[in-house]
């Protein structure tokens, strides 16, 4: 273990230089460590085609990799759509990733190439593009990929940082509206061995969700309540003026008050490991699990350095995706909360995680119910 | 859903020792709201509260009630037409819902309810007030909905009950009508009265009450909160009374009702 990640790259890079394209599956004897292979190009790797799917869920993936660097392919279409934000009604535009806010979460591993096709279609009014804070050069990206309507195009990048990152929209002028319209989402980049616990013990989860905050700014009429407007360019110059007072109207997961409570709830059992992967492509956050913890927590999300043990709450920059597992051992009903309370009661930022299993008397219990004095 | 406990549980510590009183002034009678009579007559009913066996939360018992005489009660809640009559005499304060004069009014505390009763008393020379939790349901009828969880406890895992109440709660949201009806268009019950379990609940004058039973069922200790009111509608609601707006704080029980308006109630003939 005294290999830095970033030595055993630099040495494979220059193995791959020399020749030894791809596949490289390099054993340090004295660890048994299977090395991160680096691929010179990208050319003659294999391809995969990933069907993303609608966050909180995560698309099928290996957790260690069990084969050497290939091009991963995505596709993404773009939507400008009207979405409700709360049970009053209340109507922004939002522009969507694959048709969700967040956008999917993309997950392949360090020594991928992400190929992403990005489509806006036709019936769309604004360019857009996409800015990966897991890629190197042209702005994440943005620069490659502006995007009009009735255009597509595809970008390849390689996944050489391990950890969670924020991709997002970043129309040149207008990258903050379009931010907070919710055009972002999150990819996860694994180490190709896995999860470690900072002690070399490898770390595995049961089951991923993935949490994209959202802050939002809708404008209000003379009475006070929500205006409601006809397209995204009507609600420009107003929505602009709210978002100057740095004062958000909704603080939401997954694109509405509520998304993941109820019916929509997260759910796990007793004894099951669980990662959550939260992003804000905006603001700062605070995940908290209240009644449990962070057992193991990446809260800027890189998994090249040890993760942080036993959290009550941890803090995400904006502009961040952060990690955090947690083995449950408790059954009920658990909130899911930024813990700035105003923003997850009064404002929105709550989710909630459905848990089934056997009470641990051990672990609490109550001694005397609530009774006279 | 415990949060809306603690929540609740603030709300009364500040609202303790907020009583407000009925008066009744005598000036010029004016016509009062269309009402129906409510006669004595026994019915079943899934009592109000917060009932604990062995300090957990069971489900309230059913028993057999009447009200002790005959009350008229409003055929529709008062309306935001009916209501701003008030707030431009200055007596009572300003709603927070929408503004439609055929619409029920709404974003009302149970503080302005009360003001409205007192207002109306006065206008009318009929003595008006929040109708309790009984007279509520007589009115109701076979629209009123029993809110029992119907679960039986687990006294080894107490995350059974919180489970099923929270899934009996997404059940309801499930199927909840958010929109606001004109007044006396949403449904009628048998005895007459109309606009029952809408997007609308309404206040009454009964306080939450906390109630501790044995094994037995036998009633060994009850409290009442009196700075907590149970609000009628798609299920119970127990709400601090300078709650306008419950969606933002103050339920103690079930998913927070999506809006708060009121009828009334007068006695004799
Ligand atoms: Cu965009």
């Amino acid at each position: 273990m005294t290999f830095t990640p970033m030595t055993r790259r630099t040495v494979l890079a220059g193995a791959a230089i020399a020749g030894a394209l791809s596949q490289v599956h390099a054993v340090v004897a004295e660890t048994k460590e299977v090395l991160t292979p680096v691929a010179a190009s990208a050319e003659g790797l294999p391809r995969v085609k990933v069907t993303l799917v609608d966050p909180p869920f995560v698309h099928a993936h290996e957790q260690v990799a069990t084969s050497g660097p290939k091009i991963v392919e995505f596709e993404m279409t773009i939507h400008e759509k009207k979405i409700v934000l709360d049970d009053d009604g209340t109507e922004t535009f939002a522009f969507a990733f694959n048709g969700t806010v967040p956008g999917p979460l993309m997950v392949v591993h360090e020594g991928d190439y992400v190929e992403l096709t990005l489509i806006n279609p036709e019936t769309n009014d604004l360019m857009h593009n996409i800015d990966f804070h897991a890629s190197t050069g042209a702005l994440g990206g943005g620069g490659l990929t502006q995007v009009n309507p009735g255009e597509k195009c595809v970008l390849r990048f390689k996944a050489t940082k391990a950890g969670v990152f924020v991709y997002h929209c970043a129309p040149p002028g207008m990258v903050a509206w379009h931010v907070v319209s919710g055009m972002n989402g999150a990819i996860m980049v694994l180490p190709r061995d896995g999860l470690k616990d900072g002690k070399g013990n490898p770390l595995h989860y049961d089951r991923v969700y993935y949490v994209g905050e959202q802050d939002f700014y809708v404008p209000r009429d003379e009475t006070g309540a929500f205006r409601k407007y006809d397209s995204p360019a009507d609600a420009y110059d107003d929505t602009l003026k709210v978002m100057r007072t740095l004062t958000p109207t909704h603080i939401v997961f997954n694109g509405r008050v509520g998304a993941l409570t109820g019916d929509s709830a997260m759910t796990a059992k007793v004894g099951e490991t669980v990662l959550i992967v939260h992003s804000q492509a905006n603001r700062d956050t605070r995940p908290h699990l209240i009644g449990g913890h962070g057992n193991f927590v990446w809260a800027t999300g890189k998994f090249h350095n040890a993760p942080d043990t036993d959290q009550e709450t941890w803090f995400i920059p904006g502009g961040t995706a952060g990690a955090a597992l947690y083995t449950f051992e408790q059954p009920g009903i658990y909130a899911y909360v930024n813990h700035n309370l105003i923003e997850a009661f009064e404002l929105g930022a709550a989710a909630h995680f459905k848990v089934e299993g056997d009470w641990n008397n051990d672990l609490m219990t109550q001694v005397l119910a609530p009774t006279a004095v | 859903m415990r949060v809306w406990v603690a929540l609740a549980v603030l709300g009364f510590a500040l609202a303790a020792g907020v009583g407000a009183r009925l008066w009744f002034a005598r000036p010029a009678p004016v016509p009062g709201p269309e009402v129906v009579r409510l006669e004595p007559m026994t019915f079943r009913h899934r009592l109000d509260g917060d009932w604990r066996r062995d300090g957990r939360p069971v489900d309230p018992p059913r028993a057999e009630l009447r009200i002790p005489a005959p009350v008229w009660i409003m055929v529709r809640p008062v309306s935001v037409a009916d209501y701003m009559a008030c707030v431009d005499e200055g007596a009572c304060g300003m709603p927070s819902g929408p503004r439609g004069a055929d619409l029920p009014v709404t974003g009302v505390n149970w503080l302005d309810a009360n003001a409205y009763a007192t207002w109306l008393s006065r206008r009318t020379g009929q003595p008006w007030r929040l109708p309790t939790d009984v007279e509520w349901a007589q009115g109701a009828g076979d629209l009123f909905r029993d809110d029992a969880l119907g679960i039986a406890d687990d006294p080894a895992n107490p995350a059974v009950r919180w489970i099923a109440e929270y899934e009996a709660e997404a059940a309801r949201s499930r199927t909840r009508d958010r929109d606001i009806r004109p007044a006396g268009t949403l449904n009628r019950s048998g005895t007459g009265m109309r606009d029952i379990g809408g997007a609308v609940w309404e206040w009454t004058s009964t306080c939450l009450r906390q109630v501790d039973v044995d094994a037995q069922g036998r009633v060994l200790r009850e409290r009442p909160n009196c700075g907590i009111y149970i609000a009628e509608g798609l299920h119970r609601a127990a709400l601090t009374v300078f709650v306008r707006d419950p969606k933002s704080g103050g339920c103690s029980v079930g998913t927070p009702p999506d809006n708060l308006g009121f009828r009334l109630v007068r006695e004799g003939v």
